[in-house]
């Protein structure tokens, strides 16, 4: 018995390799963890898309729960997670925007003709905030909890799966001191 | 004489490709190019996943080579600048990750498996000294 038992250890390792390329297969190797989860949002001042002579700072987040999403009107997938960004923020779910590598007067009439989902969006067109968030590109969603803090962060577009199925639990736990008026009206509980 | 048009075509090879990704040399200063031009190969493209950003065209690898440019120009350390970047996008923008609980077995896997085929090398050598060569050896 003992004689054969090294016959095993090729087809061990075969199983072992194999198992990790059959795992591989099904991992999306755009998803690239981000450093900033768990850890405080990066700070940022910016002009806003609206008003150039206005500008948004992160200090607007502190202390909500809010979605931060990254767009910019040479994004075709920020297109295709539009309309949906707009029926959460119909829900009252506060979205601020981070405008990438854009210019005004694009960003201006494509939310004009698409519907304005931010409460305010920052306009960063050589995309240096967008460095200090850890951005690879558009479209990014991340959830910023009740401590100013990176709770998740969503990379390519926002669904109303995606929604329920990573947010929305997050959010619940995020909402559960309260305070969170959009909840019911966004699906959650 | 010879070898300083050779120090020059090579110099200039390097400048080209500079050229190649950002239209201009980064660095007047021959030794902050060199520089840039090693560090920005040692970092991965966050978007591109199998280039450096010294190779990607992507968006986001042309605003950290401006970031790198910028961090170098204020006067930062090569370890600075990966601290900077890995801060934000993580370990993986690092193509020589650092030794950490999660990256230990990467470090230590090919002196682990070296170890291991030392002593099977070893344990085969031992087990044939004893043995009779075999007859053609013997009739040779």
């Amino acid at each position: 018995m003992w004689r054969y038992a090294r016959y095993a250890i090729p087809v061990a390792i075969f199983v072992a390799i194999g198992g990790f390329f059959y795992r591989g297969l099904g991992l999306n190797p755009n998803d690239v963890p981000s450093a900033l989860v768990g850890k405080p949002m990066p700070k940022f001042s910016l002009p806003t898309v609206t008003d150039p002579d206005a500008t948004i700072t992160s200090d607007a987040l502190q202390g909500k729960v809010a979605l931060v999403n990254v767009w910019g009107t040479w994004c075709i997938e920020c297109r295709h997670e539009h309309g949906f960004l707009v029926q959460l923020a119909q829900a009252g779910v506060p979205i601020y925007g981070l405008n990438l590598r854009d210019d005004r007067a694009s960003a201006m009439s494509w939310l004009a003709q698409l519907g304005n989902p931010y409460v305010t969006s920052g306009f960063d067109p050589k995309g240096v905030a967008a460095v200090d968030w850890g951005v690879t590109g558009a479209p990014e969603t991340f959830l910023i909890g009740r401590d100013g803090n990176v709770i998740f962060k969503h990379i390519s577009p926002m669904t109303p799966q995606v929604w329920r199925h990573d947010f929305l639990p997050l959010v619940e736990e995020q909402c559960r001191a309260g305070g969170c008026e959009f909840l019911a009206a966004a699906g959650g509980r | 004489m010879s070898r300083w048009i050779l120090v020059g075509v090579l110099w200039l090879a390097g400048a080209s490709a500079a050229f190649a990704i950002d239209q201009e040399i980064a660095f007047s200063d021959p030794s902050m190019n060199t520089r840039y031009l090693s560090l920005i190969r040692e970092i991965r493209c966050p978007k591109c996943l199998n280039e450096s950003i010294a190779d990607s065209d992507a968006p986001v690898a042309a605003d950290l080579r401006r970031e790198v440019r910028r961090l170098m120009g204020d006067g930062k350390s090569d370890d600075d600048i990966k601290d900077f970047l890995s801060a934000r996008y993580g370990d993986f923008v690092l193509y020589r990750p650092r030794v950490s609980e999660t990256t230990w077995a990467l470090w230590a896997g090919p002196f682990v498996f070296l170890v291991i085929g030392g002593i099977v090398f070893w344990r085969i050598v031992r087990s044939r000294l004893g043995q009779p060569l075999d007859d053609e050896e013997s009739a040779a």
